[in-house]
């Protein structure tokens, strides 16, 4: 028959076996060993050398020689502002471009979605150099892109807003800036399409039905639910943007470098580490800061 | 007020519009080096267009050391795609399934790869190669893609492995399934599409990575850094067609995969 | 995988599981006997999916011991246990087709000619036509079925089901229902059934346990629960319960007479679950379709001896078989009370002043220190 009584005295409680719990510690050991080996620990050594004083011949040594930051953000600032100033725009115009893609994509493509997507992605496998070398043929003075931005006197705006300088694109800010948009294009349209396409064609649906305007559903509806996307397609322009020295070094002269060129050359050919170490930390420094508020800003926790 | 059909079209269709120029901003460049892999240029550049040849096509390897330094290339990405994916997929599933100290310090050492400036890290990571007297070279470069490209692994399969129902390892085990059996027939093929995402953007990212590759390279050329050197030596032809069979093969592959998932998509709705 | 012959009792002993401060299962006592249809029914976080899941190996116990026969399984996961599962949504795994998933268990086990099995499985759960589909590619209705085939080929010595019909809509729920019982009595296994849904666990089971904070509220068979509850829980859970507070006058033979609202009711005092001393409180229990409905100028008509207590009706509905009705009265507001629809009175319409009258021996008593609307289904419960 089937019984039921309270419990007798309470029994022993088991526990579960050390073996078990170590499981999680396992899977994380290598790669996370990985992580802080190569990772973590070159931070904390360009953290000492930028704090190094001496010569490659003598040898550098720790002189806690602060300085050195001081010195290095005072001769480079230039760079620094440029940096941010050319990695915001790109990733401003990388929202504005990539957007109506990302949109068209979600909504409007139909069958012709996965030939898009396909498009958008396979540049992706296309080495970046060769494509960025490419910009230099398409920009070329008196070639035919310059040329029609000449007639249609696009040149004189920019001109005058200092982004051109003549009839020339190569080798202005403008150049540098098409470069780095075009670059990293592709990491601001996919979270976008990603979120966008999440959303449920019905809410479009239901916006329209409670007398919502295609322009309001897009700013009450469409907009909002893609904030994720927006956020961290921006972060994925931005941070690599601000780092990069290669556009500017392709496309523009020596009054477009960026920060990354000066790390660059700093580190490679002067060989003043100190120095090149200092800048790279500045560097980290301000754009983990602005990461961060804007994170804190945009509300969105689950980036990763 | 006017209508005119012609701005009534533009205004409907606006979003269409402004997507397809987008799109072909971001496949001009690809058109150009297709069109340039037939071009032969007089002088080193092959920056101005100047007649139709196939001399490129006919001889890829014409170039010193251009394609030693591809299979470089290849070599470093094959391997650091294994080593991110098996290390990238350990961690995912040690983050989904299991509950351990440290969580936050361990997301936050998977995050920071991603939100900095691939320059710092290169630097960073040269100083500690000095440091240690370490020979820059095939090892360091392996080492470093190994360390960047972890990160997206984690992160591509991680997704996958959190939209897998748990319930259905238990079934498995309920159904006498070891855990090795459990893993090796049920885990692993439910979460092979998030591990292929993560190994081909890993192979993609080690592939094509210039930056941190040029700090850690020591004299080792590979391909990008094959290109960056053309920049300023002059610019072979050659490296036209490698970028135009990189596009065909990437262009192949993606609409393979596409059609495979498609395919599955249909059969689903059979 | 086991011998039938042998004692395949499910033994539970002092069996509980808690998650730090959390307690979701208290100490335990229950015996399932072999061949045995049984219900866990309870609400959601009752403790009845955690009981089946410590029974399958799936969660280890905090304390106790779970007994398959005579044999301890408790420390055995659940690749050992001669115990299979019927997953809730039925975790079918998505990458392998109708025959690999029945077959899976087998496989595991190392036995390679599975054909033969497999197909009488097919037979069993009438699926032969679709043994090459992937799971994603069946209605809902015939992933249950999978799902079953797949635990049951093994033969396992208990089979249990977690919700097993939760994902399905009504009609198919009650056919499944009846698929079930008819598989279960076919193949002779011992089911260990977790469901919310009272009807499913009445129907289908031979033994309900009702489970309610970790705790089991009142085991035994359907008819009995329904009938004589033991708590309010049970008597609001199973079907519903018009629950009248009263006190009790004077015991007068076998029957205890109480008062509520100036009614005089009597009840058997072998249905009272509480002490019956006289000026002690006691909920009078009766259920809705026990009741009559006299309009007031009939009253003369009711019979002696049966409990009766006036009020006024405040809602009617029809539902077809049946009018519900709700009475406001001075034992107690919103009784329900449904009434066959054989001849209907016009004269019973809200606002009507109604008698209500039944048969002293329907009637239960409760202790009246419970909650009287423990176990009462709020709208935001309602799945």
């Amino acid at each position: 028959m089937t019984a039921l009584t309270e419990a007798p005295a309470a029994p022993t409680v088991r526990k579960a076996s050390t073996r078990k719990r170590l499981v999680p510690y396992w899977l994380l050991l290598p790669g996370i060993l990985w992580l802080i080996v190569f990772f973590a620990l070159p931070m904390v050594y360009q953290a000492s050398t930028s704090v190094q004083t001496g010569s490659l011949e003598k040898g550098f040594q720790v002189t806690w020689h602060f300085q050195t930051y001081w010195d290095a953000f005072k001769e480079y600032y230039p760079q620094f502002v440029r940096s941010l100033l050319y990695a915001g725009t790109a990733t401003l115009l990388c929202l504005l471009l990539g957007y109506p893609l990302a949109y068209l994509i979600a909504f409007k493509a139909g069958r012709w979605r996965n030939i898009v997507l396909v498009l958008v992605i396979a540049p992706f496998f296309t080495s970046f150099l060769i494509r960025t070398l490419a910009w230099k043929t398409i920009l070329a003075d008196g070639g035919p892109v310059v040329h029609a931005l000449a007639t249609l006197h696009v040149l004189d705006v920019t001109n005058w807003l200092g982004w051109t300088e003549g009839s020339r694109v190569l080798a202005t800010p403008m150049a540098v800036v098409c470069g780095l948009t075009y670059n990293f294009l592709p990491f601001m349209i996919l979270p976008l399409y990603t979120s966008l396409e999440r959303i449920d064609s019905r809410l479009h649906e239901a916006a329209g039905d409670l007398y919502a305007t295609p322009a309001t559903t897009f700013r009450k509806v469409t907009f909002p639910l893609s904030m994720p996307g927006v956020v961290s397609g921006t972060l994925l322009t931005f941070i690599p943007a601000s780092g990069d020295y290669v556009n500017a070094e392709l496309l523009g002269s020596t009054d477009q470098k960026m920060v990354g060129n000066v790390i660059q050359s700093q580190f490679l050919r002067v060989l003043d580490y100190p120095t090149a170490a200092a800048l790279s930390f500045i560097l980290m420094a301000i754009v983990l800061i602005m990461v961060t508020v804007y994170i804190r800003r945009a509300g969105t926790e689950d980036l990763v | 007020m006017t209508h005119l059909p012609i701005l009534k079209w533009l205004r409907r269709n606006l979003v269409v519009i402004g997507g397809l120029a987008t799109l072909a901003y971001l496949i001009l460049p690809n058109v150009v080096v297709m069109v340039f892999s037939f071009n032969k240029p007089n002088g080193r550049f092959n920056y101005s267009w100047t007649r139709f040849s196939t001399d490129a096509w006919k001889d890829p390897c014409g170039v010193a050391d251009m394609c030693g330094s591809l299979s470089l290339s290849l070599q470093i990405a094959f391997w650091a795609t294994i080593g991110a994916t098996v290390l990238g997929t350990m961690i995912a599933f040690a983050l989904v399934r299991y509950r351990f100290r440290a969580r936050g310090a361990i997301n936050s050492l998977i995050f920071l790869p991603m939100a900095m400036p691939e320059v710092v890290m290169a630097a960073s990571l040269l100083t500690l190669f000095l440091n240690m007297g370490a020979q820059l070279g095939f090892w360091t470069i392996l080492i470093a893609h190994i360390m960047f490209c972890l990160s997206f692994v984690v992160t591509a399969v991680k997704a996958r492995v959190m939209s897998m129902d748990p319930r259905l390892e238990e079934a498995a085990r309920d159904l006498y399934a070891g855990p090795a059996q459990t893993f090796l027939r049920v885990t692993l093929p439910i979460a092979s599409p998030g591990i292929a995402a993560g190994a081909l953007l890993a192979f993609a990212l080690s592939f094509d990575d210039f930056i941190i590759t040029n700090f850690n390279a020591g004299s080792t050329v590979t391909f990008p850094m094959f290109v960056w050197g053309s920049a300023q030596r002059g610019t072979p032809v050659q490296i036209n067609v490698i970028g135009t069979a990189m596009f065909i093969v990437a262009v192949v592959v993606v609409t393979a995969g596409q059609f495979i998932a498609n395919r599955r998509k249909n059969s689903a709705k059979a | 995988m086991t011998d039938s012959t042998a004692g395949g009792d499910v033994r539970l002993t002092g069996i509980s599981k808690t998650y730090g401060s959390f307690t979701a299962v208290h100490p335990l006592e229950l015996t399932v006997p072999q061949g045995s249809f049984f219900a866990l029914l309870g609400a959601s976080g009752c403790g009845k999916t955690t009981t089946l899941r410590m029974i399958a190996g799936l969660e280890e116990p905090t304390t106790g011991t779970v007994f398959l026969g005579d044999k301890d399984v408790t420390d055995l996961p659940p690749y050992k246990r001669p115990v299979n599962t019927v997953f809730q949504s039925y975790a079918l795994f998505p990458h392998l087709n109708v025959t690999e998933n029945i077959a899976f268990g087998l496989r595991r086990r190392g036995i390679k000619s599975v054909k033969k099995q497999v197909d009488d499985m097919l037979e069993l759960v009438q699926l032969g036509d679709f043994a090459q589909r992937k799971p994603h590619q069946l209605s809902g209705g015939q992933q249950q079925r999978v799902a079953v085939a797949r635990a049951l080929i093994n033969h396992p010595q208990v089979l249990l089901l977690d919700e097993p019909l939760g994902a399905l809509d009504l009609k198919l729920r009650r056919q499944m229902q009846l698929e079930l019982k008819r598989i279960q009595t076919e193949v002779g296994i011992t089911f260990v059934h977790v469901t919310h849904d009272q009807e499913e666990a009445m129907t289908m089971a031979d033994t309900v346990a009702v489970m309610s904070g970790g705790r089991v509220e009142q085991l035994g068979a359907p008819a009995e629960l329904y009938e004589n509850p033991k708590t309010t829980f049970v008597a609001n859970f199973l079907g519903t319960s018009n629950l009248i507070e009263a006190e009790v006058v004077e015991k007068s033979g076998e029957d205890v007479v109480v008062t509520a609202g100036g009614a005089k009711l009597r009840l058997p005092g072998g249905r009272c679950s509480a002490a019956t001393s006289s000026g002690g409180k006691l909920l009078v229990g009766v259920r809705p379709e026990k009741i009559s409905l006299a309009h007031r100028d009939d009253e003369g008509a009711v019979a002696d001896g049966r409990n009766r207590v006036t009020g006024r009706i405040v809602d009617s509905s029809f539902i077809g078989v049946s009018t519900q009705y709700l009475v406001d009265s001075p034992a107690g507001s919103g009784l329900s009370v449904y009434e066959q629809n054989i001849e209907r009175d016009t004269r019973l319409v809200p606002g009507a002043e109604v008698v209500l009258h039944w048969n002293p021996a329907h009637t239960f008593g409760l202790d009246a220190a419970q909650a009287k609307d423990a176990g009462v289904e709020k709208v935001e419960d309602a799945a």
